[in-house]
């Protein structure tokens, strides 16, 4: 039984506000039936230091991905996954974490992919929690476990591989998502980030440069949706029906920019390439621009 | 292949013994007890090298005295986990000698079962980590 949605009056404009909730609506909800909120962090350990009360954790590494190929886990995974952090089928999921909420975004991203109806995301993550100065425990919740189906996994709808990139090249349009230092080509990874084993620098041709920053405040919530338009609609010109591909690196800040493009500006046909440049830049053969300007195929 | 010395060998143990959940909890206490800096090393931002391997800003710095050698790092407390690795090598490289320190395996990080429990895209800053102290080490007894 979904939760009704937050009413705040900041989420109104964008086209599907049910998609966000406030800190002030999940302080009021906590511990209503039916909802279970999930952090999901960059840093494996930031859950352990203390995370809002009754939350459960979701690590994108060792529990979204599978441990053997590069891949997500399959819907027999995803459903024991669920079933063990108490999430049913019709649970309403809240998902807040660290940095801007990019791992929140991704793992919701990844509940899309198996279908999960009701997933929102927390405005302003973990840091406007904490910045609210609202409670945070070490309890470990233990849910009990739930019968959640085996779903298989649609990779069709929300998600681009390279031969889907390569085969529209020119055609839709792509939004790199990354920093200007890495879609230039000066570096492969974002400033201040490890070395990801991409090969090569630079962006896929025609892609266009819209860090996934810009689209954040900088409490971490989202842009209003007027700021959001002049970006996306009127700086990088989409326009309804656009088929749309996104990527970065390993596919967590496009996840950002997917929930953006989606769910706050209503694009029916966005796509989250995860391979992103960690694949892009390695694979044979591929074409590549350097610079500044998108380039061309 | 040289010996582990005793504080390293005692860390991995540690690790070992316990369930991924468990190794996970025990990081975390690594974390919380990585030592305040020295009075001698406080606003000295300018001898500190930047860990660029890790995700988080962290920042060692490896003195060398009297062939002893001593390990000071900072991480910030929104990032426990690289907390944790340098408060493992702090404890586990601090008091050894030079010598011993560079003999140190550069794949140590991967001994001590974390890469199953914090993956090892992760435990990879760790290995940065340590690498740079190790030509810290080096630089400092060559000279």
């Amino acid at each position: 039984m979904p939760v009704a949605a937050d009413p705040a009056p900041q989420f109104r404009d964008y086209a599907h506000p049910e998609r966000l909730v406030s800190t002030d609506w999940l302080a009021e909800n906590l511990g209503t039936p039916g909802l279970v909120v999930v952090e999901s962090d960059e840093d494996v350990l930031l859950y352990e230091t203390g995370h809002i009360p009754g939350a459960v954790k979701i690590d994108w590494h060792t529990e979204l991905n599978d441990p053997v190929n590069r891949d997500y886990v399959d819907g027999n995974g995803f459903a024991a996954l669920a079933s063990s952090k108490g999430i049913a089928r019709d649970s309403t999921v809240v998902i807040y974490g660290d940095k801007s909420n990019w791992w929140a975004a991704y793992a919701l991203w990844v509940f899309t992919l198996f279908g999960h109806e009701d997933v929102r995301l927390l405005d302003g993550g973990r840091a406007k929690w904490e910045a609210e100065g609202r409670p945070f425990t070490t309890d470990a919740p233990s849910p009990a476990p739930t019968d959640y189906p085996v779903v298989e996994r649609d990779d069709r709808r929300v998600r681009a591989f390279r031969d889907d990139v390569l085969a529209s090249l020119g055609q839709v349009p792509l939004i790199d998502v990354r920093s200007p230092e890495e879609y230039s080509g000066l570096r492969t990874t974002a400033p201040a980030y490890p070395e990801e084993s991409a090969l090569r620098a630079g962006h896929i041709p025609t892609a266009k440069n819209v860090p996934w920053v810009r689209a954040a405040a900088d409490d971490g919530t989202f842009k209003p949706k007027q700021d959001l338009e002049s970006i996306y609609r009127g700086e990088v010109g989409l326009s309804e029906g656009d088929d749309i591909i996104a990527y970065c690196r390993i596919g967590e800040r496009s996840s950002h920019t997917w929930f953006v493009l989606h769910h706050l500006l209503g694009f029916d046909k966005v796509r989250n390439y995860d391979g992103s440049w960690t694949e892009w830049g390695s694979a044979v053969r591929v074409p590549i621009t350097k610079g500044t300007e998108p380039g061309s195929v | 292949m040289p010996a582990l010395p005793p504080s390293l060998t005692e860390i991995r143990d540690e690790f070992l013994a316990l369930d991924l959940k468990e190794r996970l909890q025990l990081l975390l206490e690594f974390a919380n007890e990585l030592p305040p800096l020295p009075d001698h090393l406080k606003d000295r931002d300018d001898l500190f090298e930047r860990v660029i391997e890790c995700q988080a800003p962290v920042f060692i710095d490896l003195e060398v005295e009297d062939g002893a050698v001593r390990m000071h790092a900072t991480a910030p407390r929104e990032a426990p986990t690289t907390r944790g690795f340098a408060s493992i090598l702090v404890q586990g490289l601090s008091g050894l000698s030079a010598q011993d320190v560079l003999a140190v395996p550069g794949d140590y990080p991967h001994l001590l079962g974390l890469d199953e429990a914090v993956s090892p895209l992760r435990v990879r800053g760790m290995s940065g980590m340590l690498a740079r102290a190790k030509r810290q080490v080096a630089e400092k007894t060559a000279a």
